[in-house]
C-alpha cells in the first residue's frame, strides 16, 4: 500500500499532465516511493503501476532504464561519488579509495550494519565543484577532501 | 580558490567565481544578495519585458525577428539558430503546443545551467513565458537533471512564487495569454540530454531517441509541437527583449551573438561559470579560472564538452571562444564546457574514463553504439592492462568511424569524437602504452 504522503506528492506530480496521461508522473512516482523506502522492490514497482494505472512493464522498463533507481538494498545512506573525467582531474580516485578503506566496502556493497553503500556515478553536472558525491540521490556535497569525506561519514554515523 | 559570497539560496552559501571581467547576461542577478528571490529579479527590471510584450500585444513575427538579429544559437551545444527554430513552430494549430527546457545537463564538465536554476530560475521563467507567448505554447516544461535535487527544489520554489505574483497561469496581465510551467526531475540518464529522448522521458518512458523527421516543432510532447531549447537559450531571452537583438548580436562576434556562459572544469586553479563575450581570446579565460594549477604546463584541452574534438595546448593557445574560432582551430564549442588537463595528465587513462561513460550511458537502442561502444571500452581498457596491441589503434579508428553517422542520435557520433581525436593528437602516448605496458607520463 501506497502511504497517503506518497500518494499525496503523486498526485501533485500528476497535475502537471493531461488527466489521460498518467503514464507521465511515472518517474517521480518511483522517484517518491523509492525516497520512502530506501530502494525499489518489484512489489513497489508493482504498486506504482497499479496506481497510475499504467502496466506493469511501462513502470519497470522506467525503473531498469535509469540509474538513480535503487532495485536492491542500498543501506540507510547510498553515497554515489563521480568518478568521470572533471572529477577524476581532481583527484576523486583518491577521495575513492579512503571512502572504500574508511567504510571497508568496495562499489555496489553496503556496509555490514546497514548504514552504507558506495556507488560510482557518472557526471552528475556540477564539475565545477569537483570532487564530489551525493547522498541518497539528493544532497550535493562539493569540493572533497579526505578531511571532509571524514566530517561527512562522522556526520552520518550519528544519524 | 572559490568566492563564496555571504549570501545564501535555500539555506546554502553562493559559490560563484570573481565576476570581474564577466559580462552577465544569464547570471546577471549574481551581482546581488539573494540572487534567485523574485524581488531581487523584479528589482533589475525582471519580467517588465514579458508584460510589455503581453499586454502591447507585440506579434509574434517581430519578436521572432529580434531572436533572429542576436544571433543567438542554441546553447545546448548544436549551435542552431535559436531564431529559426521557432520559425518553425506551427503558427496555426488547433490544440496544446508545447514548450520544453532542456537542464538535462549531463555532458562531462557541463554545469551552467544548474547555476541559472539555483542563481536566477526567474530569468528562465521569464524567457519560457516570452517563448510561449510568441510560439502560442500553452504549457511548458523544464526537465532538470536528475543529480541536483537541491537545485530542482528552488526551481519548484521560484515557479510558486512567480505563479503567485501573476507571471504564471491563466490571463497573465488581465490578457487571453495563459501559460503553465512545471518542473520534471530526471533520474539518471546522460541520454536524456536528447531532445526527443528528452520528450519520451517526460511522458514516462524509456528515454531513448526517436527518429527525426518528424521535429519536435511538429510531433513532440504528448505528440504536439513542441518547441525545445536549452536553459540558458531561453534565458537570454529577457535580455534580448530589453536591449534588443542587434545589442545582444554586437555583445560577441559575427556568427556567435552575445556572451555565453563557460563552464571551466579540470585542472585550473579557479573552476567554474564565467559569464563572458563570445570571440574572447581563449588566453583569457584561461586566465580569468586563475590558469593551469599548481604553476604546471597546459597540456590539453576539451573546449566544450567530450562530444567535442580534444585539442592540444598549441591547437587552442591561439583561439578564440566562439563557433567558428573553435572549429577554425579544430573543435567545436558545444556546450562551452572548457576541461583543462595538465602536462600530468595520462591521455590512455583519460579516453579508458571517457569511453566507459559513453558506453554506461549508450541508451542500447542502435546497434552501432550499443555494441560499439562497449568494444571501444573493453579494447582501450586491455591497452591500459598492459595487454593492448599496436593494432589495437587503427580498430579503435575503424570502429569508431563505424559508431559515428549510423545511430538515430548524435551519442554515437560523440562516443566516437573522443577516440578518434585522442588518437590523432596523443598516438604516441598510445603507442608507448602499448609498447611498455604502463603511461608514457606517470610511468604506471
Amino acid at each position: 500500500m501506497l502511504s497517503a504522503e506518497s500518494i499525496e506528492k503523486i498526485e501533485y506530480e500528476l497535475s502537471k499532465y493531461p488527466a489521460d496521461r498518467r503514464q507521465a508522473a511515472v518517474m517521480s512516482a518511483l522517484r517518491i516511493v523509492q525516497m520512502e523506502r530506501g530502494w525499489l522492490s518489484k512489489e513497489s514497482i508493482s504498486e506504482v503501476a497499479k496506481y497510475l494505472r499504467i502496466p506493469e512493464i511501462a513502470a519497470l522498463e522506467v525503473a531498469t532504464f535509469y540509474n538513480m533507481y535503487d532495485l536492491e538494498p542500498v543501506g540507510q545512506y547510498k553515497i554515489t561519488i563521480c568518478t568521470n573525467i572533471s572529477c577524476m582531474l581532481r583527484g576523486s580516485d583518491e577521495i575513492v579509495e579512503h571512502l572504500q578503506h574508511k567504510l571497508g566496502v568496495g562499489f555496489n556493497e553496503v556496509t555490514p550494519d546497514g548504514k552504507f553503500c558506495l556507488k560510482e556515478g557518472e557526471c552528475m553536472g556540477c564539475c565545477g565543484g569537483a570532487p564530489l558525491l551525493h547522498v541518497n540521490n539528493s544532497e550535493m556535497h562539493e569540493f572533497l577532501t579526505t578531511e571532509k569525506v571524514d566530517a561527512l561519514i562522522n556526520e552520518l554515523n550519528k544519524g | 580558490m572559490v568566492k563564496t559570497s555571504n549570501s545564501t539560496v535555500n539555506g546554502r552559501p553562493v559559490v560563484k567565481t570573481d565576476l570581474a571581467g564577466q559580462t552577465l547576461v544569464t547570471l546577471r542577478t549574481l551581482t546581488e544578495e539573494n540572487p534567485a528571490a523574485l524581488a531581487t529579479y523584479e528589482k533589475l527590471g525582471g519580467y517588465a519585458q514579458l508584460k510589455r510584450l503581453v499586454t502591447e500585444k507585440i506579434k509574434a513575427p517581430d519578436i521572432i525577428s529580434q531572436v533572429k538579429l542576436s544571433n543567438l544559437r542554441g546553447r545546448g551545444g548544436a549551435g542552431f539558430p535559436t531564431g529559426l527554430k521557432w520559425s518553425f513552430m506551427p503558427r496555426y494549430y488547433d490544440g496544446t503546443k508545447y514548450l520544453v527546457c532542456n537542464t538535462d545537463e549531463g555532458e562531462p564538465g557541463t554545469f551552467k545551467d544548474r547555476d541559472i536554476i539555483r542563481y536566477n530560475p526567474h530569468q528562465l521563467i521569464e524567457g519560457m513565458a516570452i517563448a510561449a507567448y510568441t510560439l502560442g505554447a500553452r504549457v511548458g516544461y523544464n526537465y532538470i537533471h536528475g543529480e541536483i535535487w537541491q537545485d530542482y527544489e528552488i526551481f519548484e520554489a521560484a515557479l510558486a512564487e512567480a505563479r503567485e505574483a501573476g507571471y504564471l497561469g491563466e490571463n497573465l496581465f488581465g490578457t487571453e495569454f495563459s501559460f503553465d510551467l512545471y518542473a520534471v526531475h530526471g533520474y539518471g540518464a546522460y541520454i536524456c540530454g536528447e531532445e526527443t529522448a528528452l520528450i519520451e522521458s517526460i511522458e514516462g518512458k524509456k528515454g531513448q531517441p526517436r527518429f527525426k523527421p518528424p521535429f519536435p516543432a511538429s510531433y513532440g510532447v504528448f505528440g504536439k509541437p513542441t518547441n525545445v531549447n536549452n536553459t540558458e537559450s531561453y534565458a537570454s531571452i529577457p535580455w534580448i527583449m530589453q536591449h534588443g537583438g542587434q545589442a545582444f548580436a554586437d555583445l560577441g562576434v559575427p556568427n556567435s551573438g552575445g556572451s555565453k556562459l563557460f563552464s571551466v572544469s579540470g585542472h585550473v586553479e579557479k573552476p567554474g561559470n564565467y559569464e563572458i563575450k563570445m570571440g574572447t581570446p581563449f588566453k583569457e579565460l584561461l586566465e580569468m579560472a586563475g590558469g593551469v594549477w599548481k604553476g604546471r604546463k597546459l597540456k590539453a584541452v576539451i573546449p566544450g564538452g567530450p562530444s567535442t574534438a580534444v585539442m592540444p595546448a598549441s591547437a587552442i593557445e591561439n583561439a578564440t571562444m566562439d563557433y567558428d574560432g573553435l572549429s577554425k582551430a579544430g573543435s567545436s564549442l558545444g556546450a562551452g564546457s572548457m576541461i583543462v588537463m595538465d602536462e600530468t595528465t595520462c591521455m590512455v587513462k583519460t579516453l579508458k574514463r571517457l569511453s566507459y561513460f559513453f558506453y554506461e550511458e549508450s541508451c542500447g537502442q542502435c546497434t552501432p553504439c550499443r555494441e560499439g561502444t562497449g568494444w571501444v571500452y573493453r579494447i582501450i581498457e586491455r591497452i591500459v592492462d598492459g595487454k593492448g596491441k599496436m593494432e589495437d589503434l587503427d580498430l579503435l579508428t575503424d570502429l569508431s568511424n563505424n559508431i559515428s553517422g549510423r545511430t538515430i542520435c548524435a551519442l554515437g557520433d560523440a562516443a566516437a569524437t573522443p577516440v578518434l581525436s585522442f588518437i590523432k593528437h596523443f598516438r604516441p602516448e598510445f603507442e608507448y602504452y602499448i609498447q611498455h605496458g604502463k603511461s608514457m607520463v606517470d610511468g604506471k
